[in-house]
């Protein structure tokens, strides 16, 4: 019987929580920053970067 | 020219010599002389160049001054791996279907050919493409000149001889015997070698571009080229019996040691044959149509969505084994997610199409590229599905993956690379166009037809070799014996064989188009009529 140490449980535990809402969080950001009306511009010419140079 | 660049060459010259003299085994004496042979070949050539590391020394007035000899040799390497790598796939196809080709000697045995075929489609082709294409795009969207003077020469260079390490090993009998990551411990170090100096040039280049916004494509090039460093070095930790042996031993043992493989095997396909074909796709899509991408909202949304999941699906390929139970849902479930993030993907390279539709009856290199994009949706829908636990009861350990592995490979992975190289040909070579359009019209249903036989065949052999495994009497007892199920495949064997001779066929076809190309000829043949209205370029979403 483990006593000391992290257990798998603790691991586990961390990942179904903290784990879980740092992905979501920085996924909630990843889809604000695509989509936030102030980027329309920004990422027509991004699009456009491909006909710049030959 | 700088003299510094020999000292490094130097030292891997006196480090094969030392392998050679020390080597404890026959392969490790070859290798350790082909490792010097690469370091004093490699002195002569830079020796050769001049100091020209690819392209004019001085600017280009009012342009940049591109490495595109670098891109060049990815052509010649892509093409000519392409062509061996699919030739040894038909061989092991013929060697299942008629078993007496196998010839009784252990180096033509399927079992030693069977990962030369799967290294050198995936890791010379496919790694040959993502080389030659990371390289070109690199470039053109940061409008810089690739970084790090002869370091991608050392990435291109010092990668064939990964290639040929591994291949001449896996004929000799020197594997690690884990799949896809076949190479022993040597060959894996060269590797990572040669990736860190890769990683720093695609970085380097970034680091100089002229451009602020880095391009989407580029995203996924990086997320490969990090991703697979990341994965390469876990799976193959082992410890080697010697350090002048080609043996060594694995360092995780039972479930662990399979579920580290299927982590990193499901990646390879992940971030090797999925993130950076997409670059390749986010490029020469847009180039090819003249038209920007559909949505470029869509495409940053694709690219996080796709490695934030792509990355816990491993386990679905350890249903109902030792693996806990809670491990093999996640995996599942996991697998069912990526559907929204792959036919996102889909959606956004086929509809950079709209508008443009018409195209496709004149331009056949955009076919190639747009039916790659659908059978990546194809082979996208049926992983997901397969991953399914009874589903993966029915299909697993059958020829139903292998009909999906080759949907996705041949359909996806192949048809991309060859719009690629159709697309860089003439522009890299300086011709007016590519020797003849027409071939490339063959090549494309030569493939295609090529991809359906092979496809239908493993669908109806998988599915037939998982219902007779499954099959009982009304006592219990299994209905059929293992060869019976061998022999009723053997009709499927010989239409998947046929499939793979019309596959290679066509990349012949792509050799010669390409090989007339650089020596900058032009076939005469009756012209595409162009398209009747003009398009232009929509604007993006």
């Amino acid at each position: 019987m483990q006593t000391t140490g992290t257990t798998f449980e603790q691991v586990a535990m961390f990942a179904e929580t903290w784990g879980l809402a740092y992905l979501v969080i920085l996924f909630a950001c990843v889809l604000i920053y695509a989509f936030r009306p102030g980027a329309k511009k920004k990422f027509q010419d991004a699009a456009q970067i491909p006909f710049k140079e030959d | 020219m700088s003299f510094l660049i020999f000292l490094p060459l130097g030292l891997i010259g006196l480090l094969g010599l030392a392998l050679a003299a020390g080597a404890a085994d026959s392969v490790m004496y070859g290798h350790g002389l082909l490792i010097a042979a690469f370091a004093a070949i490699g002195v002569f050539w830079i020796i050769g160049r001049n100091g020209d590391t690819g392209g004019p020394a001085k600017a280009v007035p009012g342009g940049v001054n591109y490495n595109d000899a670098i891109v060049r040799a990815g052509v010649v390497a892509t093409t000519f791996w392409g062509v061996v790598g699919f030739t040894v796939g038909l061989v092991i196809a013929l060697q299942l279907a008629f078993p007496v080709l196998n010839f009784d000697l252990p180096w033509t045995n399927f079992g030693r050919l069977r990962p030369l075929h799967t290294s050198a489609v995936v890791f010379a082709f496919g790694g040959n493409a993502l080389l030659m294409t990371s390289f070109h795009v690199v470039q053109r969207t940061c409008q810089a000149r690739i970084a790090g003077g002869w370091a991608p020469w050392f990435v291109f260079w010092g990668y064939q001889l990964f290639i040929v390490m591994a291949a001449t090993g896996y004929v000799l009998g020197v594997t690690q015997s884990k799949e896809y990551a076949e190479p022993e411990w040597y060959v894996d170090l060269w590797l990572t070698v040669v990736w860190v100096v890769y990683l720093l040039v695609f970085l380097g280049t970034l680091w100089r571009r002229k451009e602020p916004h880095i391009y989407v494509a580029n995203w996924f090039y990086l997320a490969f080229i990090v991703t697979i460093a990341m994965l390469h070095i876990v799976n193959n930790l082992t410890v080697p019996v010697s350090l002048t042996s080609t043996k060594s031993y694995v360092l995780f043992s039972g479930v662990q040691d399979a579920l580290t493989q299927w982590w990193y095997g499901h990646n390879a396909v992940g971030f090797f044959l999925t993130a950076g074909f997409l670059g390749i796709m986010y490029y020469y899509v847009p180039k090819q149509a003249e038209r920007p991408v559909y949505s470029y909202r869509l495409s940053i949304v694709h690219f996080w969505s796709l490695i934030f999941l792509y990355i816990w699906a491993g386990p679905h390929h350890l249903h109902y084994t030792a693996l806990p139970d809670w491990a093999q849902t996640l995996g599942m479930t996991f697998s069912v997610m990526l559907w929204m993030p792959s036919w996102g993907g889909m959606i956004n390279g086929l509809m950079t199409l709209s508008g443009a539709w018409d195209k496709l009856r004149t331009d056949p290199i955009l076919r190639l590229l747009a039916i790659s994009v659908a059978f990546y949706g194809m082979s996208t829908f049926e992983g997901p599905l397969m991953s399914i636990k009874a589903v993966n009861g029915l299909s697993h350990y059958t020829d139903w993956t292998i009909g999906h592995v080759h949907s996705g490979a041949l359909g996806w992975v192949g048809m991309v690379s060859f719009g690629a190289i159709y697309y860089l040909a003439p522009r890299m070579y300086g011709s007016e166009r590519l020797y003849s359009l027409r071939l490339v019209s063959v090549h494309f249903w030569l493939a295609t037809v090529g991809i359906v036989l092979y496809a239908a065949s493993m669908w109806v052999s998988g599915i037939m070799q998982g219902l007779m495994w499954r099959a009982y009497d009304a006592l219990g007892f299994l209905e059929y014996s293992f060869a019976e199920t061998v022999d009723a495949m053997h009709p499927f064997y010989v239409i998947r064989a046929l499939g793979g001779l019309l596959y290679v066929t066509g990349a012949l076809v792509m050799a010669w188009n390409v090989y007339r190309t650089t020596q900058g000829r032009i076939r005469d043949e009756r012209p595409y009529e162009p398209a009747p209205a003009a398009s232009q370029p929509a604007p993006a979403e």
